[in-house]
């Protein structure tokens, strides 16, 4: 069935996704879980409609991880990821460590010779980036302590993969034969790489200069670049820009032979700060979300159930077995670095699996003969099933052990490593809408500003101000500003059209948010009221009614009444648009209701000013008092 | 003996709700009670621009009209006085053809910083909270309503969350009473303030 060319295969896994995850969700099971399962229903020992090649995919799809971290490091500013570093060396160099020196005395136990032991001892210290992050990004979890410290321990297992790879032909030669162990690493990574053959200090500048090169360009070449892409005012010019910023780091890390998911972390920092950041997530997300199913899907087609057929004692006792002693592991440490109980189970839970870059590693020791054929088939069988099995475990700790404990944590409590969404989003920061944000801001709600014109972007930054380069009627970027957890959006912006487009994606995608709108005339008001939208502010109103004010207090007239009779024109006249907006369609009416209006306005307002007719404010005055006075004592 | 049912409009006056501590605490208890109508003053007239046919409207529906505020200079905020200038209109709340206000019952809710001791002749501020109510109790006089005597929180600024929440509790239980015609008003009317012995005004 399978091998039919390439749109079969997209057919093939777009269908096992669209049908497994609504499913999937369906039940409240996550998404990740869905795309597992849908593998496993396809693949070679399921309906079979995808074979071997499964194994291809998933190195392809795996750089979906690469741009997931890429996403991550965007979230993540210089100072936050600083405050980090204990937590990724202390906790995950104690993990990797330890781990590897459990399971390696377990294979010495078993009876299998030292180097074997270390190889997978450090091999299933490993957990599975993807599934991990995917699945707490999806619960919400990624910012709550238990979120941060997995993913502060993923990151350090991404700076031990290279590392590992470099030592197993150390393990298979039994300490000579390191430039040729180079040379089978380089293979086991597809790539030839600039640094081969190279002595060990200069490859060491050649990595440190590499990762120099990323922030030094990322600061200092990003943004004027994405600036003229920007002005050229194609999106796919943009989204193409972005990938080939992702690609071409990848590239770059694979020849100096560090990790690209690491590489693409570090350009994401140093973008985090860019006005930019919201449109390269909006503009990346798709990409991810899409290579990351492919992923999880791919490996839910690799299991290998006719192994696990074969001696399923054996799998499920290694999966257990390994299940326990990460998790046990990991528990220590939450232990040790004293976290809540709550967060710890959710920290364990997390990560007590193998990871991805475990099927890179054993087919590499399995090529430098350092471990055995039959056992990496085996270990690689368990460490698929453990990744499996992580989205049905942390479901588990949330639907079980998680009531049991009432200590779990507000994530509102939890500001540090990823920056609040703001409950505000402002579209539009020109004349109108600065004067609106820095009211909020030095009110204490700083809005998160999208700006379309490229030059006042880089101006607004230049003050300060936290403002990113975006058109505000694309559902994914207003999504990447954090329209989901927002209340309220302001749209500021002068175009009536860009108005009625932003309106009708938030009315689509983000119906709970309260809409506050300019509008630049009647006009427009009208149309947007026939929409139903209650907030209007039509430009020019306040301010010149406060030059009438003005005007009527330089002619003499006291300030106060003066004052009350602003605030009663202006009320009148919310009143008349509101009145007349519905009779707009009927000519004759309209015209007739607008006579009306503004005549009755002004008389209002006359009667107002010679104290004759109808009395506002009739209490201020003494005449009825005085005549009733007069006429009651005389 | 059963007295009639009265229908309650609350004017709730403070300034700067997010400052203040036992008010917040006593208008939660009451802003969302059935046959309660609450008005936030401050909140619906930002800019004093009292809306006086609306106002007038409100008062014509209810029975007990509330000025719930804290005793401000021995007085009201300056919004309820202003509401006081320009509802209470001569010719319909008062005056020789004024009668709409005619036979309704007005109850003044207040909280003061100091205790109750200080308000006493020889106290601190030298009069009793009657004594400085009189400007309101003749107004309701001027306007053919019956004055009650204050439902008073005295000693505010040392006053603990419980205290806050049973003079919240107090206040309910007053306010619920007089929806259902549970208060024998004739011992109401002799206590210097109605929440000295809820218990003994209260019927059922």
């Amino acid at each position: 069935m399978h091998g039919q060319g390439f749109f079969f295969q997209a057919f093939v896994y777009l269908a096992a996704a669209v049908i497994a995850v609504p499913i999937a969700k369906r039940m409240g099971l996550g998404s990740v879980l869905g795309y597992v399962m849908a593998g496993v229903v396809i693949g070679p020992f399921g309906l079979g409609l995808i074979g071997e090649e499964g194994k291809d995919v998933m190195q392809f799809a795996e750089f979906g991880v690469v741009m997931m971290l890429f996403l991550i490091g965007l979230e993540l500013q210089p100072p936050l990821l600083w405050k980090l570093r204990r937590t990724i060396l202390g906790t995950g160099g104690l993990q990797v460590t330890v781990t590897a020196a459990l399971v390696a005395a377990v294979g010495l136990l078993f009876g299998l010779p030292w180097p074997a032991s270390v190889a997978i001892g450090l091999t299933l210290s490993l957990s599975s980036t993807a599934i991990v992050l995917q699945t707490l990004a999806e619960k919400g979890l990624i910012k709550t302590e238990g979120g941060q410290t997995a993913f502060s321990v993923l990151l350090f297992q991404d700076l031990a993969f290279i590392p590992m790879l470099a030592l197993f032909p150390l393990l298979a030669g039994g300490g000579h034969g390191s430039p040729e162990g180079m040379q089978h690493a380089e293979e086991a990574t597809h790539a030839t790489t600039w640094v081969s053959g190279l002595p060990a200090w200069e490859q060491t500048l050649v990595v440190l200069g590499a990762v120099v090169l990323i922030v030094v360009a990322g600061r200092y070449l990003g943004r004027p670049v994405f600036r003229i892409i920007a002005r050229t005012d194609l999106r796919e010019l943009f989204t193409a820009a972005a990938l080939l910023l992702v690609i071409g780091i990848a590239l770059l890390m694979t020849q100096v032979g560090l990790s690209p998911a690491l590489g693409t972390f570090i350009a994401g920092v140093v973008l985090a700060d860019s006005e930019y950041r919201h449109e390269l997530e909006g503009d990346l997300d798709p990409f991810k979300g899409l290579l990351l199913a492919v992923f999880f899907i791919a490996v839910g087609a690799s299991v290998d159930f006719n192994l696990i057929g074969e001696n399923p004692a054996m799998v499920g006792l290694l999966v257990f077995g390994l299940i326990l002693l990460k998790g046990a592991i990991l528990f220590g440490l939450g232990r040790l670095f004293h976290m809540g109980l709550d967060q710890n189970l959710l920290f364990t839970f997390a990560l007590a699996q193998g990871g991805e870059f475990g099927f890179v590693l054993f087919s590499f020791a399995e090529q430098q003969g350092v471990i055995p054929t039959d056992i990496t088939s085996l270990l690689v069988a368990v460490v698929a099933t453990s990744m499996a099995l992580t989205p049905v475990l942390m479901l588990l700790n949330e639907r079980f052990l998680q009531p049991r404990f009432g200590t779990r944590e507000e994530v509102e409590r939890e500001p540090d490593a990823i920056d609040e969404e703001s409950p505000v989003i402002m579209v539009g920061f020109g004349r109108f809408g600065s004067v609106t944000g820095r009211f909020l801001r030095a009110n204490g709600i700083t809005p998160t500003v999208l700006e379309y014109d490229s030059d006042q972007v880089e101006s607004l930054r230049k003050l300060g101000l936290k403002v990113f380069y975006g058109d505000g009627s694309r559902p994914d970027l207003l999504y990447a500003a954090g329209a989901e957890q927002a209340k309220l959006i302001i749209l500021a912006v002068d175009e009536h059209d860009r108005v009625r487009k932003i309106l009708e994606t938030v009315r689509t995608h983000f119906p709970h948010l309260r809409v506050l709108t300019r509008v630049v005339g009647r006009p427009e008001a009208y149309e947007l009221l026939d929409e139903g939208v209650e907030h209007l502010y039509r430009d020019h109103v306040d301010t010149a009614l406060r030059l009438g004010v003005d005007a009527l207090r330089l002619l003499g007239k006291p300030a106060h009444q003066t004052h009350r009779a602003a605030l009663t024109f202006h009320h009148h006249d919310e009143d008349s648009v509101r009145e007349l907006g519905k009779m707009r369609h009927d000519r004759a009416a309209y015209f007739s209701a607008a006579r009306e209006r503004i005549s009755s306005l002004e008389e209002l307002m006359l009667s107002e000013l010679t104290a004759e007719g109808e009395e506002r404010d009739a209490g201020w005055d003494t005449e009825s008092l005085r005549e009733d006075f007069g006429e009651g004592s005389g | 003996m059963a007295e009639t049912t009265l229908k309650t409009l609350i004017l709730f006056a403070h300034p700067a709700i997010q400052k203040s501590r036992v008010n917040k605490v006593m208008a939660e208890m009451v802003w969302e009670l059935p046959g309660v109508t609450f008005h936030d003053l401050y909140e619906a007239y930002p800019h004093f621009g009292i809306d006086i046919k609306r106002e007038q409207g409100l008062l014509l529906e209810h029975d007990l009209v509330v000025f719930h505020h804290p005793f401000f200079w021995y007085s009201t905020p300056a919004i309820l006085k202003e509401w006081q200038d320009l509802v209470l209109e001569h010719g319909w709340a008062y005056g020789s053809q004024g009668a709409a206000l005619q036979g309704k019952k007005m109850l003044s809710v207040i909280t003061t910083g100091g205790r109750e001791s200080a308000y006493q002749p020889d106290g601190y501020n030298r009069f009793t909270i009657r004594q400085l109510l009189a400007p309101l109790e003749q107004t309701a006089r001027l306007c053919g309503m019956e004055f009650l005597p204050p439902f008073v929180a005295h000693g505010t600024h040392r006053m603990t969350i419980d205290e806050m929440k049973g003079h919240g509790a107090d206040y309910r239980r007053l306010l619920e009473a007089f929806r259902d015609g549970r208060v024998n008003l004739d011992r109401a009317r002799r206590l210097s303030r109605l929440n000295a012995d809820l218990d003994s005004i209260i019927l059922g």
